[in-house]
């Protein structure tokens, strides 16, 4: 894909280093493949003129990466200690009751993936919810049918 | 005194509201210090700074002027001083970086700007988390607006993280930003002296550089008589967990949790009672409800055997299993650890595995005895803090609650049964554990 080859270089050049845009290169690559396959990997590397082994353990080694496919929609839910003591347990039992899939899971559609993940820095207004990266806090269980509805009613 | 009535320096002009555009941060007296710096010079304005004993709020409480003053001088560098600035605010309990790149990014920049002339940087580097989306767009905005009217004229670039705690560590941000997975270096060399691709390197937080105008403003020694002794001026103090009003709350140094949880945050909700208090971020060793009377200060803090840290205060009601907290925390760790140090990548998988035994009531005293054994094997034997974390907080949880801890052993299981507040949580490593299940049965 010349498009994101140049896009990579493009980033590259704002480091004294070209390796420094590793992770904006691979979080390029995952926009554009909706994951990082082996390819995605492999182009990553040729833009920054390293190899494939350096960028797959930048994308191991990070959360943010993913190796296999997601839904379509990504519902992260912090379920560190702050957001748990104001009830992201219950949160996270009125998604998984909504979307009919455990956290970790992908719905069978492939629309939406629900995950819980570590403190995601809102802790004042908890419990927070990244829905497609953007948050919403506080989340109750209440307002969870609204969030999954909208995403269903987006596709 | 009101919170109104207080000094505000990070959020001064805020009023409640944002001050996002450069017009609105100019009608406060934005970018006035800016300009006053570049006429002091740079040895004054690190001079101020100084007077100002300004200790880093990124969770180490560091004097900033000490850490710039082993910077070598630009005419004796080899090579280029980089700034990098540290806005990876991942430490459970702190979510104030966020709130000032949202409400006053022009600050921030400001900041940045002064503190940058006055090292004699090449550039600057802000690391932010990945997470941060909408905060990575209201700075690139506010950076965008900077640049043109002719401000920036040390260039920032910044640089998203993408999800790994350890980066908030400085050398271990150095790294990730060097492209690497985010490990920690070995300290000496530091980085004042080999930093950023070997690099002398100032590194601060969001909050301190933050401060940095206003101190500009009134002069280091004016912004050293608020606050106490050793810990001057104000905070932005994160408050979570069962409070009827959390958020952030710029106070002096030296207030008590009592104001902070009861005044400013409305109290315990529901008419609760308060059990304990965490201090400073997830990290920071517990206190106890009859503590609540204790000045929030880098000093006071520390002899009473925790830390201030990141002054992210998170108050626990009577209905919290501190085994089921600890448990959680330690999870934390575990998932979090870089696995480059031994006793951090094995010890938080043991700690993990250990209270998950009390928790489900399989645990004898002898392996209450070896959780704590373990957290002391732990402690000082890693590149980073955050094993040692694990270690003091799982210990001081121990220490403070022990008759919970063995009341699980005695009783088989967990003596809250169904009614802790954190039941039913689930953390990322569940899910890892879950996957495992899952796939072994699919085989």
């Amino acid at each position: 894909m010349a498009e994101l080859y140049d896009e990579i270089r493009a980033v590259a050049d704002r480091y004294p280093d070209r390796r420094s845009a590793v992770i904006p290169a691979l979080r390029l690559a995952q926009e554009h493949y909706g994951y990082l396959p082996p390819e995605a990997i492999r182009e990553v590397a040729a833009a920054l003129d390293t190899t494939p082994a350096v960028c797959h353990q930048i994308a191991t080694f990070y959360d943010m990466f993913h190796l296999k496919p997601t839904g379509r929609h990504t519902i992260d839910l912090c379920s560190n200690a702050p957001c748990a003591l104001v009830g992201a347990g219950k949160v996270l039992e009125a998604f998984e009751r909504e979307l009919g899939i455990g956290a970790g899971e992908t719905t069978p559609d492939g629309l939406i993936t629900l995950r819980t993940v570590e403190c995601l820095g809102g802790c004042g207004r908890g419990t927070v919810v990244a829905v497609d990266h953007r948050y919403r806090e506080p989340v109750t269980p209440a307002d969870v049918p609204g969030i999954v509805e909208e995403l269903r009613r987006e596709h | 005194m009101s919170t109104s009535d207080r000094p505000l320096f990070v959020l001064a002009g805020t009023d409640g509201g944002d001050l996002r555009s450069l017009e609105d941060y100019r009608r406060v007296g934005g970018y006035v210090s800016l300009e006053k710096a570049r006429q002091m010079g740079r040895e004054a304005v690190l001079e101020e700074i100084k007077k100002a004993s300004l200790r880093g709020r990124g969770g180490a409480g560091f004097p900033m002027g000490q850490k710039a003053s082993f910077l070598p001088s630009p005419e004796q560098a080899h090579g280029p001083i980089y700034l990098v600035v540290n806005a990876d605010e991942s430490e459970p309990g702190a979510f104030k970086d966020r709130e000032i790149i949202v409400r006053v990014p022009h600050r921030l920049i400001e900041g940045i700007q002064i503190a940058a002339t006055a090292i004699g940087a090449r550039a600057c580097f802000v690391y932010i988390r990945g997470e941060y989306l909408s905060e990575y767009e209201i700075l690139m905005a506010a950076l965008a607006e900077a640049g043109s009217a002719g401000l920036v004229s040390v260039p920032i670039v910044v640089h998203r993280g993408a999800g790994a705690y350890i980066c908030g560590e400085e050398t271990a941000l150095l790294e990730s930003l060097e492209g690497k997975r985010g490990m920690p270096r070995p300290r000496p060399p530091f980085p004042a002296l080999v930093g950023l691709y070997n690099e002398p390197t100032l590194i601060n937080n969001v909050e301190t550089l933050a401060t940095v105008p206003k101190i500009i403003e009134i002069g280091g020694g004016a912004y050293a008589k608020i606050g106490v002794e050793s810990s001057t001026g104000t905070r932005l103090f994160s408050l979570s967990g069962n409070v009827v009003r959390g958020g952030n709350y710029e106070l002096p140094h030296g207030t008590s949790f009592r104001e902070l949880i009861y005044e400013c945050g409305g109290g315990i909700a529901e008419g609760r009672k308060l059990k304990a208090i965490i201090p400073g971020g997830s990290s920071a060793p517990i206190l106890t409800a009859d503590q609540v009377d204790m000045s929030m200060d880098f000093d006071t803090l520390q002899k009473a055997g925790t830390f201030l840290g990141s002054a992210s205060v998170i108050a626990i009601d009577e209905r919290a299993c501190m085994v089921q907290l600890g448990l959680r925390v330690g999870q934390f760790y575990m998932f979090e650890s870089c696995g480059k140090c031994t006793p951090c990548r094995e010890g938080t998988r043991w700690i993990e595995m250990l209270l998950r035994k009390i928790e489900e009531g399989r645990a004898s005293y002898a392996e209450l005895d070896l959780l704590v054994d373990v957290c002391e094997r732990i402690l000082g034997k890693c590149l980073c803090p955050l094993g040692d974390s694990d270690a003091m907080v799982v210990a001081s949880y121990v220490t403070h609650f022990r008759e919970e801890f063995e009341a699980h052993i005695d009783q088989g299981g967990c003596p809250f049964g169904g009614s802790s507040s954190l039941k039913g949580l689930l953390s990322p490593v569940d899910e890892l554990y879950r996957g495992r299940i899952h796939q072994e049965a699919a085989r």
